[in-house]
């Protein structure tokens, strides 16, 4: 999990859940395989035909506002994407993403420096990203939500926990 | 030094004496709230190896979003919900003829000042115009809190906005929450503490300024928090209160990121135009935008003033004969209400469709889902695009008195001319 390696795909600001997992699926389809065919479908419908596992989406502020649904986060799992980053990310899908193992990395600089389909190597134990000859530093996660991200989430990381206090 | 609210309530939930804003603290909430997504929470939280929730008098479920159920799949659904709930034995639990999840909490007195209360919804920023600090998870963060009681959050640092002046005729709380997000923008108050104070904000009505802490969210704030007064003790001594109702404000020496003032003196109607929230126009700029339905109701502006407003302006005339009104208002109390004043009987004259309390189109669900190329003003929360079904429909955003005046008209219209 610590390192990451994928192509890049490239959107603006303010990605919100709408266009990432749209409101009529919510109820409607439910299998993880399903829900990678529509990740995206209403901002790019190219994505989750042409997505690669361990692709890394960069994108501008404020990714993911909107809803709470957390198929936002998890059809992007569903789809192989390894980590999303953002200039900044709406607070509900940072910790959706967390939750579902989704490294969200909040690294501004390498906006301006990446393309669509650039190779990004993301190594999250030493807070970098390697792309195109250059390095780009972003800030560690917090111990307490580190250790949910490590887990493969929070639901692995409290079957974890409970495991240990039976 | 000062605290704020945020981090004054965070230190208490928390079993702290105190706490910053920054740390990451593990707080034990008064309350969760889920609605038709507890299914998927409860389907979670089996995954997790608990037999039974920990705390289910902790636990709110409201069945909103899409009822009564439009497909098999909603049905089954509700049905998921219904058994889940009766085996874990959740008291708090309503049913499809309740209302919609944020105007159900308040009226059964799950919102009160010191409150605790975390969503799997992100508008559960609402229950801040009672002095709540509530705020919206996701759902396996809820099925965390079903299994073990408790959840981690950020302490946010806190944004202050001080509004005065008087709302001039026709401008309404909608229009002064659409005024700020086109100001600071959709991640203007990004993972911050939003508080509301002034007197423009003393003089609203609760359900005014329920409008404004329910799209809190809209400019990426954690909680929309106001300082409750006596008209919330007013409001709460004729409710049966779920829990202990504990003051707490904001030192007067409280540091805050920002304080950002504003006068409302001269605040003219906006509308929010496709596809986002925070692309708010002057009224003047869209006037004239021709609409095929226009939507009334919703967890943003479903409550009986909004009802009133529209009326008042509908009383004795008809809608566009290309338009489609929607009504939907908040909770079946609401619904009750309206129709003892004689709202309904106005509404229905002029041509709306009055709907049962529930989310409706404004997610896409059903009831009311847009067709390609058609234009709809809504006093709902969102303009996303796809959001009320179809992605090649617009969506505008605006008060009731802006939705009720563009209907008759079968254009976008300022209220003004009404008053």
């Amino acid at each position: 999990m610590s390192k990451i390696k994928g192509k890049v795909w490239k959107y603006g600001d303010d990605i919100n859940t709408d266009v990432i997992f749209p409101g009529k699926y919510t109820y409607t389809i439910t299998d993880f395989n399903e829900m990678a065919k529509h990740a995206l479908e209403d901002l790019d419908p190219e994505f989750s035909k042409n997505v690669k596992k361990g692709d890394v989406i960069v994108a501008g502020f404020n990714f993911g506002c909107g809803s709470s649904r957390e198929q936002a986060a998890s059809c992007l799992v569903a789809a192989g994407v390894g980590a999303v980053i953002a200039k900044s990310f709406s607070r509900i899908f940072f910790r959706n993403a967390i939750n579902w193992g989704l490294p969200a990395i909040d690294c501004p600089e390498i906006f301006d420096h990446v393309e669509k389909g650039d190779e990004v190597v993301i190594d999250l134990e030493e807070g970098k990203i390697y792309a195109k000859g250059r390095e780009f530093s972003f800030p560690p996660l917090r111990d307490e939500v580190k250790e949910i991200l490590m887990s493969g989430g929070l639901i692995n990381y409290l079957k974890k926990n409970l495991e240990e206090e039976k | 030094m000062g605290k704020t609210f945020a981090e004054k309530i965070l230190a208490r939930k928390s079993g702290k004496n105190e706490v910053k804003a920054g740390e990451i603290v593990t707080v034990q909430p008064d309350f969760v709230m889920s609605h038709d997504n507890s299914a998927a929470i409860s389907k979670i939280f089996k995954s997790i190896g608990k037999k039974r929730v920990i705390c289910p008098e902790k636990i709110v479920i409201v069945l909103d979003h899409c009822a009564p159920a439009a497909s098999e799949k909603y049905a089954n659904n509700h049905k998921i919900i219904r058994e889940f709930v009766s085996e874990n034995g959740i008291k708090n639990f309503y049913e499809i003829n309740t209302g919609i999840c944020h105007q159900v909490l308040p009226e059964k007195g799950f919102a009160y000042p010191g409150a605790l209360v975390l969503g799997s919804d992100s508008h559960t920023t609402t229950y801040g115009a009672f002095g709540a600090f509530s705020t919206g998870i996701g759902r396996s963060e809820a099925a965390a809190i079903w299994a073990t009681g408790k959840l981690w959050l950020k302490v946010p640092e806190t944004i202050k906005f001080v509004i005065n002046g008087k709302m001039p005729k026709g401008v309404y709380s909608k229009d002064l929450v659409l005024k700020i997000i086109g100001e600071i923008g959709a991640d203007g108050a990004l993972y911050k503490a939003v508080e509301f104070t002034g007197n423009t904000i003393d003089e609203m009505s609760l359900s005014e300024r329920m409008v404004i802490s329910n799209m809190a969210v809209e400019m990426g704030a954690k909680i929309g928090y106001m300082k409750p007064d006596e008209k919330v003790f007013e409001f709460l001594n004729e409710i049966d209160v779920k829990g202990e109702v504990e003051v707490v404000f904001s030192d007067e020496d409280a540091v805050y990121e920002k304080v950002i003032e504003m006068d409302v003196s001269h605040l003219s109607p906006k509308v929010s135009a496709p596809h986002t929230v925070d692309n708010v126009k002057d009224i003047e700029e869209v006037k004239g935008t021709k609409i095929n339905q226009a939507l009334l109701g919703t967890c943003t502006n479903g409550r009986l003033e909004d009802l009133r407003i529209a009326a008042k302006i509908l009383k004795g005339k008809k809608i566009d004969k290309n338009v489609r009104l929607l009504v939907f208002p908040a909770s079946m109390k609401i619904y009750k209400e309206a129709l003892k004043e004689g709202i309904f009987e106005i509404l229905l004259d002029a041509g709306a469709i009055i709907l049962n309390p529930n989310c409706g189109p404004c997610l896409g669900a059903h009831e009311g889902v847009l067709a390609d190329g058609e234009v709809c003003i809504s006093t709902a929360n969102r303009n996303f695009k796809g959001r009320m079904g179809n992605k090649n429909s617009f969506i505008y955003l605006g008060s009731p008195a802006t939705v009720a005046v563009s209907a008759i008209k079968g254009e976008i219209s300022d209220p003004r001319e009404f008053f």
